[in-house]
């Protein structure tokens, strides 16, 4: 690739514009009482790109995501957002910011429809009061036709029609993570978080996962950080990844780049320490 | 009506059709989808100005008349306008099969030279680039789903919308030109080319004129009554002949409108949600809905189990013909006070006996389950309400029927979506005795028909009223049959097509000077009804070595009226005895070895069990018993078979995109099986190679069991006794 990675904005080779930077991590430290789990990690996610996070199991890398969505508030560091510092929020101020997520183990409404899970999506997008919610006019009924009509938007975007009227607990599990993926997107995020959205699906599901994750990038522009075990889905998947090991950043850059260096081969294969 | 409206003969072509169809029912729907969870809908008015801003958009690119289009999609009202924005314009739609694998549809794309291509998705367009590196007189492809194709080459690939827009645009500067084009359509000239499935060898391309659709669309529509009222579900391949018939011909003639299902895998919920009063499908579909309806009996209370069998039985001994069928009024505009209080009185009929029904039987089941606890299912059976005794004969019946539609049928052909059908049809093959009379005995007017693409769809139709499992119809409206000395079937009539595309020698082959068509089908009229039967493909009739009649298909859809079998293939032309190949159903077995703690994992697995095995043997054992009755085949019955370890699909080639067998394929390809069959041995090693839905291949082997089933005696000996 000859674009210049540094400039404000480039193109890559698929023809997509990747912008400036919108989130940036600098040095954070996370500590659970004596446990560091992460240690001094700096990164930055740019626009419209598709950054992946990955290292072993207890790398880290949950954690990190946890941090950028606001669950977790590091001892150390400054998360900055759009060009400013992010002061210490909680999860539902981070959500109001543009920031949605999908869980590591599926986080729905079992009792629910589809539907009605992804609209759940869409708390952010209603503010009809309660007494307007009561009466259903004026209001909360406009509310509520948008945002059905957003979320059949993304229902046809995924593919899930056939299970609208559904509830979840009824569904397989590839099924239930693509509606969680439904449901992150009908907020419509700027920056999407996705922890492991293929974690113990076949290949055909991988596939289909990997073409929702790919097209969702291309027609809504919607950043992507994601964190995968899967390295042929992160190689081919992602702009730049992010290498975690034992709460450190091992390496950082294209998957062309990460997968030539040392230190990740070392994490990934074992390294005799003699 | 649209009949009283018009004669044939003013409305020459389809884009006549629809300016007629503006006047008339401007604002009436003709186009319904599901998008986006609601049903779009386009009246008669807003689909032409559709229509015609494509048209324009396409004369904009430099369409010529006579350009081939191919269409390629599934069932969306963008798609049925592309066909008539093409015949506007003097160009000719050709469907093609989305399911196609880029072989078959560069086979077809090259064939009719198609210079525009219209695609569905992303998935489509991807096979005409493909087809592209190899085939260069595609000029501009169009698709209306834009969905991942954002970052494709746009210098030959456009948005349908754009296409509409521009079209729009150049209105004022291309109307004439459209206008002369339009005007310049007659009765001969082409409206459709349709490709054959390619049962044997290579697809041709059927060219049906202008005459052919809209005789055919009136003459059927006026045998069914069919008016501008009717609903029906487009969800049949658009490449096929019948869904062309349906979803333009007769839409268009009548003015009725076409819904279109949201996706593949919602049809189900859509046909329910549309309700349609006109309704085709394949014997398959039937099939399966039947299968799934018994397996959720299966897993329903001992009361509802014991009163859904008590009143089926009933229907089917009879009284569903009598009482259940729809009558045969043209539906108009708003039901009339009369027809309110009917239904209400019918209703009201059956609601009091149906409480009855309930509460005795409830009352009684208590009893029952008392005494045998959980065994209950095996030892109870429903009873008729005691007050049903008060009335006799007829009445009885009547209002036992009645009772049965409130608790039964009714319910059962809402959730199936059958709860409106008028007229019913299915054809393509054999329909199952069991499966036709259940769905007859519900109320629905499911009848059969014999057609092909060459004659654009009609050859015979059951009237109502005569309506028989084992036959297909009298001659359709305009249609003559006439049976040669072989048995084959020949017919001439009004959707006779034009010809074979760039083939003259199949054509000579097929139509004679005079306008007969072969069908290649054998066939007999039935000396008592006048009823045309069917035996097999003319040339699958085949002689035994013994010189006894061969016709496998007769053979293979008796067993395949068995939910367990799926499919079969029966060998023995030039042979001593007849063998089998069967491929068991998945869901039914499945769901009796759930029932009955066998544990499988695979579908060959579950094929090779020895039970499995043996309870095929009972069916294939039945089945030679019934065919020894028919004097001239009894030289068919099965004598040794086998169960296939993998289902013979259509991206192997086993079978065609409308799934019906390649008999020679299957033949040359599993060979050894066919050795071992005749050789006596009693199993055999194979090894197959498998094409996944991706296009990739693999393989998989077994260990078949091959057995031998018991065939009754030689008739010929004991008619000599």
């Amino acid at each position: 690739m000859t674009t210049d990675m540094n400039a404000d904005s480039y193109v890559t080779e698929d023809g997509r514009t990747i912008g400036p930077v919108v989130m940036d991590l600098k040095n954070i430290t996370l500590r659970f009482g004596g446990v560091v789990a992460i240690k001094d990690i700096s990164f930055d996610i740019r626009e419209g790109e598709i950054r992946a996070i990955i290292g072993p199991n207890g790398a880290g890398k949950s954690s990190m995501l946890n941090v950028i969505s606001g669950f977790y508030k590091p001892q150390e560091g400054e998360v900055w957002f759009r060009g400013s510092k992010r002061p210490p929020m909680r999860p539902y101020q981070v959500a109001r910011q543009g920031l949605a997520r999908t869980f590591q183990n599926i986080a729905l409404f079992e009792g629910m429809t589809v539907l009605d899970n992804i609209m759940t999506g869409r708390l952010n997008k209603m503010n009809a009061n309660l007494f307007q919610q009561a009466i259903w006019k004026g209001k909360a009924e406009r509310e509520e036709l948008e945002n059905r009509e957003a979320c059949e938007k993304v229902i046809d975007f995924l593919e899930i029609q056939h299970i609208r009227k559904t509830p979840v607990g009824r569904l397989p599990y590839g099924l239930k993570k693509r509606v969680e993926l439904a449901r992150a997107l009908a907020a419509e995020p700027s920056l999407l978080l996705l922890d492991e959205p293929m974690a113990g699906m076949n290949v055909e599901e991988k596939e289909d996962m990997s073409r929702f994750i790919l097209d969702m990038n291309d027609e809504f522009g919607t950043t992507i950080a994601l964190i995968e075990h899967d390295m042929g889905v992160v190689m081919d998947l992602s702009d730049r990844v992010v290498v975690m090991d034992y709460g450190k950043k091992i390496g950082d850059g294209t998957p062309d780049e990460v997968r030539n260096n040392q230190d990740v081969i070392d994490a990934y294969l074992g390294v005799s320490h003699d | 009506m649209a009949q009283e409206l018009a004669s044939a003969g003013a409305f020459a072509s389809i884009p006549a059709l629809l300016a007629r169809n503006v006047k008339e029912y401007g604002d009436r729907p003709a186009y319904r989808e599901k998008e986006f969870g609601i049903w779009q809908s386009w009246t008669w008015a807003e689909a032409a100005e559709e229509i015609q801003n494509l048209a324009l958009g396409l004369l904009a690119l430099g369409i010529n008349r006579g350009d081939h289009v191919a269409i390629i999609g599934r069932n969306r009202p963008a798609h049925y306008w592309a066909m008539v924005a093409a015949q506007k314009v003097g160009a000719v739609p050709v469907p093609l099969y989305q399911d196609a694998v880029v072989e078959e549809m560069e086979y077809v794309l090259e064939h009719c030279g198609a210079r525009f291509v219209i695609c569905g998705d992303q998935e489509q367009v991807d096979k005409v680039i493909e087809v592209q590196d190899k085939i260069h007189h595609i000029e501009h492809v169009l698709y209306y789903d834009k969905r991942g194709l954002r970052k494709y080459d746009h210098s030959h690939l456009h948005w349908y919308v754009d296409i509409q827009e521009e079209g729009r645009v150049a209105h004022a500067r291309l109307e004439d030109e459209m206008a002369a084009r339009e005007a310049e359509l007659n009765y001969d000239s082409t409206c459709v080319m349709l490709y054959t499935s390619g049962t044997t060898g290579r697809p041709k391309g059927v060219v049906l004129s202008n005459r052919n659709i809209i005789e055919s669309a009136k003459n059927s529509s006026e045998f069914d009554n069919l008016g501008m009222n009717e609903d029906i579900l487009a969800y049949l391949p658009m490449a096929w002949v019948g869904d062309f018939i349906f979803s333009l011909g007769q839409a268009m003639w009548c003015g009725f409108c076409v819904n279109c299902p949201e996706s593949a895998d919602t049809l189900m919920s859509d046909l329910r949600e549309i309700g349609p009063t006109y309704y085709f499908a394949p014997p398959r579909v039937f099939e399966t809905q039947l299968t799934n309806v018994m397996i959720r009996m299966e897993d329903s209370g001992d009361l509802k189990y014991a009163i859904f069998h008590h009143f089926m039985d009933f229907a089917k001994s009879g009284a569903g013909e009598k009482y259940g069928m729809p009558k045969r009024k043209v539906t108009t505009e708003k039901k009339t006070l009369e027809q309110k209080l009917r239904h209400g009185f019918n209703y009201a009929m059956g609601i009091g006996f149906a409480a009855e029904t309930i509460i005795e039987n409830g009352i009684r089941l208590a009893f029952a389950k008392l005494r045998h606890g959980k065994n209950v299912r095996k030892h109870f059976k429903a009873k008729d309400p005691i007050g049903l005794k008060l009335y006799r004969g007829n009445l009885q019946e009547y209002f036992k029927y009645r009772c049965g539609d409130v608790l039964v049928y009714g319910p059962l052909k809402d959730t199936l979506g059958f709860g409106r059908i008028r007229v019913g049809y299915t054809a393509g093959e054999a329909i199952g005795p069991e499966i036709f009379a259940f769905y007859r005995s519900m109320g629905i007017n499911l009848k059969q028909l014999y057609g092909q693409t060459e004659a654009t769809v009609f050859i015979t139709v059951q009237p109502d009223g005569e309506v028989r499992n084992d036959t297909v119809g009298v001659p359709a409206p305009g249609v003559e049959v006439r049976i040669e000395d072989n048995g084959e079937i020949f017919y001439r009539s009004p959707g006779t097509f034009v010809e074979y595309y760039n083939n003259p020698e199949s054509t000579k082959d097929t139509k004679d000077p005079e306008g007969w068509v072969a069908t290649g089908d054998a066939g007999f009229f039935d000396k008592k009804n006048g009823h045309l039967r069917i035996i097999d493909r003319a040339k699958d009739v085949g002689k035994m070595a013994d010189g006894r009649m061969f016709a496998p298909k007769y053979v293979e859809n008796k067993l395949k009226f068995y939910p367990d079998i799926l499919e079969a293939v029966v060998f023995g032309n030039d042979r001593n005895m007849c063998t089998a190949f069967i491929n068991i159903d998945l869901t039914a077995v499945g769901n009796w070895a759930e029932r009955n703690n066998v544990a499988y994992a695979s579908y060959q697995e579950l094929a090779g069990h020895p039970e499995v095995v043996s309870t095929i043997q009972e069916h294939v054992e039945t089945i030679n018993k019934s065919v020894a009755e028919d004097e001239m085949l009894s030289g068919c019955q099965i004598h040794r078979f086998l169960i296939l370890h993998k289902e013979l699909d259509a991206d192997d080639g086993e079978m065609t995109r409308t799934r019906k067998v390649r008999r020679k394929i299957v033949e040359e390809k599993y060979a050894p099986l066919i050795d071992a069959l005749y050789g006596g041995k009693s199993e055999q090693y194979i090894e197959t190679e498998v094409t996944y839905e991706d296009g990739r291949k693999g393989s998989i082997n077994a260990t078949l069991e091959i057995r031998d089933a018991a065939v009754v005696g030689n008739i010929q000996g004991m008619a000599a006794e």
